[in-house]
């Protein structure tokens, strides 16, 4: 039995979500349904350490779905790379599930619950989906269950802020222009190879060669995901969407949906196209690099602007995107190594700040900045939690912010690209003034006369402290995130067939 | 042959090719360009079509036959697989538009309307009656 | 008990002491008793070290390894140890003192006020002990932050946008230029660890060189060299005792033992010299010492006097590691020890002032010396001290600036350095002067609380806050004459590396 388990694992982690999604609906109640998705959420969790700790030393687990052999059949490959994000996506999860009790209790009415549980549960297993296959449709299908499911989950805002729908539709819109972008590109690789299997795609691609119906192929891929990510200039659903769902939503969505989206560029760029495919290396420097930059920027200094909290945070998202896309840009092991680790790095990070949005938002009844006016006094965990996420976004030392930037920087240097690592200092000194606004609030002010806010519930500060502790703890020990990440890199790297000059 | 720049072969040749463009354009251009919910979602729709046709027209081989197993050796089958993905995109497309035509429901009950400029007219009202009042209560 | 398990403790009082004072928080005298006991277990088991150091131990701590490669360390060498001494030494002054202005000036919040303090002092002795310039900047910034909530303690708009420039400041030259600067020498040297004779010789192309001293220089915010100085005199909005020992000893003292160990024990002052990488530094701080002691003699504000002149007398040290040989590197450091005690003198007299008096401007401390004696003899001792004057110990840090000025031959910076010390005598002395010597103004036309007041001789502040003042102000004179120790000690700070005789 164990034995059986233990090699139906890849499958179990997305099975698992899937078959329980329904259930949720037929329990009916929404604490039950919270329970299931609670435990399955955590189980699921256990089934990526797991995956994570057979991967670690550099080895691959193929399972054939249904017992069909690759590259006919479906495959699920894990690596190191996609048990990284993985353990991301499981692991917020998890956290998330408890958090969101109560918070959706006061956001959600009580009978439409079960279906909110049932959509979250949906929306997990097509983000882990994503990331375990090894088939590129499947990728497409699974992209487009968490997409669905995340407009309805986004749209369930509605009953806290009527905006919530017409921020979902604009989502859904551009959200499925991007998937079927994607599936165009696929389609592009599959006119030249005959194949869907992303490792078959590989060797395939290397033995045919350069050719134009490989840079259209790229280019749709790179857009279709560039809107899922939210690349600069393709943001504009993310704001609204991340202001107006309710917030349990909003902390998952934005530590773990952008993040599996890159996962899959990284995968397509690296791994089917090759790290040394001159036009993806030319389109990288070329268009993605200064898109980062402005990313940095833009959003950065939109951020400052922003008077709701919520929106504020998302737009740093997209500003934090930007530095993972740099990353990925300057084409070097340090840099994807910096991308990579800051994809958890910034996972960790958002998650903890959007949950402690979450517990103001409980607290104060509204997001806004404005009125967190000395909220510091009154609700001293959740303003400390907030302050020690706000670090890490900006990148201060002892948290996992800095640890981002140091290899961003060190990937600048290697290259010689002077100006480009004062960019990336400069970029983070504008978080200092969005952070800095909230913290000034919250601690500096007098709070209004007559007003006052209860501390948030165990049950949402445990989730988002320990958030915030880990962002602490991989800032002062990163061994364990730089090494994965660095395995990652390589295996990214090294799976491009032709050698790369270090 | 391709020294007279116009290639009539290569144009018929691929016209599969330019319906796809010339749908995918369609579609995108209707869901941008149009301000009303459903209007997007048709367009939406053709675009979704328009892709459809790609990947089944690349399974097609010229003189292929469905891809039915017969008891003949020689016989050519065309590619069955586009087929099959593109059954699966059909139901993700059809649940997308299920989802987006319940949105634009749900917009139409709440707003009053599904005419995008005026569901921004009545979100930017929203936001300066929210800092009105935030105003008020601030001092 | 061994040095490493001392070097620890060292960091761990004060940590710990954070802890046991937001417990005690409901409990003034306990907590206040508790940050006292502390600061003197702290300056103890420091002495301790002092001693072992000078019998030649060097020891070192790894704690953590943070990324492959690097690690958090703490080793002790002698110009970290004698920043160290300094600021635990002070710290005890300052305990003292901060219990007698922030109850006598009724502030809010003290608990918090304490919390932040001991932080502080916990990263200035962590930076003091850094072994390599990793850890160096992990604390850097935990010391900027941890005295943010100090700086804006009033928590009025003053102090809030003051406040603001302070982290603004020290945040933008350290993540902008330290940081880049840090993951440079990273890059090209492969190492950050502090070796004598630095690590960066036969690494670097000379004609960068400059260029990296660059971003460290200016890096390194809280020496304030000039542009970069604003965030001093606009974190005179704390409390006093935060004035006193954080920006006039911790905070700014941290900045320039940062240079210094840049200087020395990064690219190394035979490299330094070789090369004229730093030539530019030394006419960059000349200028900063002249514009900020003009700047300070037309502040009316007695304590953004006072910050003006730390701006200038920081820019001395840096000088000394711009001058690059060992006469720089024995002024500069004697000078963070004369400095330090001379400036917190000073900026716990306006304190006290400012407690007995309400008087927080020059123009208004007419005749007050006839009202405060002691605050004002320990004030002139003190400006005497800054000024250069034996008996008084910032004479002979001055002696051994212009010695090394003298042996690269710059008679230029000699003629700085003195024009310096009659600027410092205008601005610093005139405040002598006034309270002395001028007749006190008719108040009436001040304030009606005051002529309300009946007339007394004397209206000293209290008694916690004239202790730690006479204590520094004795300092002052006994670092003159204990300067032969002193001066052996520095001698002991590795100029070469270990390789060579």
């Amino acid at each position: 039995m164990m034995a059986l388990i233990v090699s139906n694992l890849p499958a179990l982690q997305v099975a698992l979500p899937i078959i329980a999604a329904p259930f949720c609906l037929i329990l009916g109640r929404g604490a039950w349904a919270w329970a299931l998705a609670t435990i399955v959420s955590f189980v699921t969790f256990a089934i990526s350490l797991a995956l994570f700790a057979s991967v670690y030393d550099g080895s691959i687990i193929s399972y054939h779905m249904g017992g069909w052999a690759p590259p006919i059949g479906i495959e699920y490959r894990v690596d190191i790379v996609n048990a990284f994000v993985l353990l991301i996506v499981s692991g917020v999860a998890a956290l998330v599930l408890p958090y969101a009790y109560r918070s959706v209790a006061d956001e959600i009415p009580a009978d439409r619950q079960p279906i909110f549980y049932t959509a979250f549960l949906l929306c997990v297993a097509g983000l882990l989906g994503v990331t375990i296959t090894g088939d590129a449709f499947n990728v497409f299908v699974f992209l487009e269950i968490s997409s669905l499911s995340t407009y309805a989950l986004v749209a369930s805002g509605a009953w806290r802020n009527k905006r919530a729908l017409t921020a979902s539709y604009n989502y859904l819109i551009m959200g499925t222009v991007g998937a079927t972008f994607f599936v165009i590109g696929i389609g592009m690789l599959y006119m030249i190879t005959g194949t869907l299997n992303m490792a078959d795609l590989a060797v395939r691609i290397a033995d045919h060669g350069d050719s134009s119906t490989l840079h259209m192929g790229f280019v749709f891929i790179l857009i279709g995901i560039g809107l899922k990510l939210a690349m600069f200039p393709l943001h504009l659903w993310l704001p609204n969407a991340y202001s107006f769902a309710p917030s349990a939503v909003t902390a998952f969505l934005a530590a773990t949906a952008t993040k599996v989206a890159v996962y899959v560029m990284l995968r397509f760029m690296f791994t089917v196209l090759g790290f040394d495919f001159e036009f993806q290396a030319d389109t990288l420097k070329l268009v993605v690099f200064p898109l980062a930059v402005a990313a940095m920027f833009a959003a950065s200094l939109v951020a400052i602007f922003q008077d709701d909290l919520k929106r504020m945070l998302a737009y740093s998202s997209i500003a934090q995107i930007g530095y993972i896309l740099l990353g990925l840009a300057f084409l070097t092991h340090t840099g994807l190594l910096a991308s990579i680790v800051h994809l958890f790095n910034h996972a960790v990070t958002k998650g903890a700040l959007f949950m402690v949005a979450g517990c103001f938002v409980l607290s104060t009844g509204t997001s806004s900045i404005s009125s967190l006016r000395g909220v510091g006094r009154d609700m001293p965990w959740t303003a400390a939690a907030f302050v020690a996420g706000g670090f890490s976004l900006i990148g201060l030392p002892l948290t996992v912010g800095f640890i981002s930037k140091w290899y961003l920087v060190q990937a600048a240097l290697e290259l010689g690209w002077w100006p480009v690592a004062l960019l990336i200092m400069a970029s983070s000194l504008l978080a200092i003034i969005y952070v800095w606004r909230v913290v000034e609030a919250v601690y500096l002010q007098p709070a209004p006369e007559g007003i006052t806010r209860k501390e948030a519930p165990l049950s949402m500060l445990v989730p988002a402290w320990i958030l915030v502790g880990l962002s602490i703890w991989f800032g002062v020990s990163a061994s364990l995130t730089t090494t994965a990440a660095s395995r990652a890199a390589d295996a990214l790297i090294g799976q491009s067939q032709i050698l790369w000059q270090e | 042959m391709s020294e007279q720049g116009f290639d009539f072969q290569f144009v018929v040749s691929h016209y599969n090719y330019w319906m796809f463009v010339i749908l995918m354009m369609t579609g995108l251009y209707i869901t941008v360009s149009r301000g009303n919910l459903i209007k997007k979602v048709v367009g939406l729709n053709i675009f979704q079509t328009a892709v459809f046709m790609l990947y089944i027209s690349m399974g097609k081989i010229t003189g292929g036959t469905a891809p039915v197993l017969i008891d003949e050796p020689d016989i050519l089958y065309s590619n069955p697989l586009p087929h099959v993905l593109i059954l699966t995109a059909i139901v993700v497309g059809i649940a997308t538009t299920a989802l987006a035509l319940a949105l634009a429901v749900r917009i139409r009950e709440t707003y009053g309307t599904v005419e995008e400029d005026e569901i921004a007219e009545i979100e930017q009202k929203m936001e300066v009656d929210v800092s009105v009042t935030r105003g008020a209560s601030g001092r | 008990m061994t040095d490493a398990n001392a070097l620890l403790l060292a960091l761990a009082i004060p940590t710990v002491t954070m802890f046991l004072i937001a417990a005690s928080g409901s409990r003034p005298n306990i907590r206040d008793g508790i940050s006292v006991a502390a600061s003197v277990a702290t300056f103890a088991v420091v002495l301790r070290l002092l001693e072992s150091v000078m019998d030649g131990a060097r020891p070192s701590v790894t704690l953590i390894e943070v990324m492959p490669g690097l690690v958090i360390n703490f080793a002790i060498e002698p110009l970290g140890m004698l920043f160290a001494t300094v600021a635990s030494g002070l710290w005890i002054v300052t305990a003292i003192y901060s219990i007698g202005y922030m109850r006598g000036a009724h502030e809010k919040k003290q608990t918090r006020f304490y919390i932040c303090f001991a932080l502080a002092i916990a990263s200035a002795l962590a930076i003091a002990f850094s072994g390599n310039l990793f850890t160096l900047f992990i604390f850097y910034e935990v010391l900027t932050i941890s005295t943010y909530p100090l700086v804006a303690h009033k928590e009025t708009p003053e102090a809030r946008s003051g406040a603001r420039v302070y982290l603004g400041i020290l945040m933008t030259t350290s993540i902008l230029f330290l940081l880049v600067a840090v993951i440079w020498t990273w890059n090209i040297a492969g190492t950050m660890e502090f070796r004598a004779g630095g690590i960066l010789e036969g690494k670097i192309d000379p004609a960068y060189a400059p260029f990296l001293l660059a971003f460290f220089a200016f890096g390194i915010g809280k020496a304030a060299l000039m542009p970069f100085h604003r965030w001093l005199p606009a974190a005179m909005v704390a409390p006093t005792p935060v004035s006193a020992l954080l920006h006039a000893v911790a905070v700014v003292k941290a900045g320039v033992f940062t240079m210094l160990k840049v200087g020395t024990y990064i690219f190394g002052v035979g490299f330094l010299s070789k090369t004229g990488a730093s030539d530019w530094l030394m006419w960059i701080a000349a200028a900063s010492i002249l514009i900020a002691s003009i700047v300070a003699l037309t502040k009316d504000d007695l304590k953004a006097r006072l910050a003006y002149s730390t701006v200038s007398q920081l820019s001395y040290i840096t000088l000394g590691m711009a001058l690059a040989n060992q006469m720089g590197v024995i002024g500069g450091s004697m000078h963070i020890v004369t400095h330090a005690v001379g400036k917190i003198t000073l900026f716990m007299c306006a304190g006290a002032i400012y407690v007995a008096a309400h008087k927080t401007k020059v123009s208004e401390l007419d005749g007050l010396g006839r009202k405060m004696p002691v605050t004002f003899i320990c004030f002139t001792i003190a400006a005497l001290s800054i000024i250069g004057l034996p008996p008084f110990a910032g004479a002979w840090s001055k002696w051994y600036l212009l010695l090394a000025a003298a042996d690269e031959g710059q008679m230029a910076l000699i003629a700085v350095l003195m024009l310096s010390s009659l600027l410092n005598v205008a601005y610093l002395l005139s405040i002598s002067g006034r309270a002395f010597f001028a007749p006190a103004r008719d108040r009436m036309a001040h304030s009606l609380d005051a002529a309300a007041a009946p007339s007394k001789g004397i209206e000293e502040a209290p008694l916690f806050c004239l202790i730690p003042i006479c204590l520094t102000a004795l300092g002052c004179v006994v670092v003159f004459f204990a300067v032969g120790g002193l001066y052996e000690y520095l001698l002991s700070i590795p100029i070469l590396p270990e390789a060579a005789p």
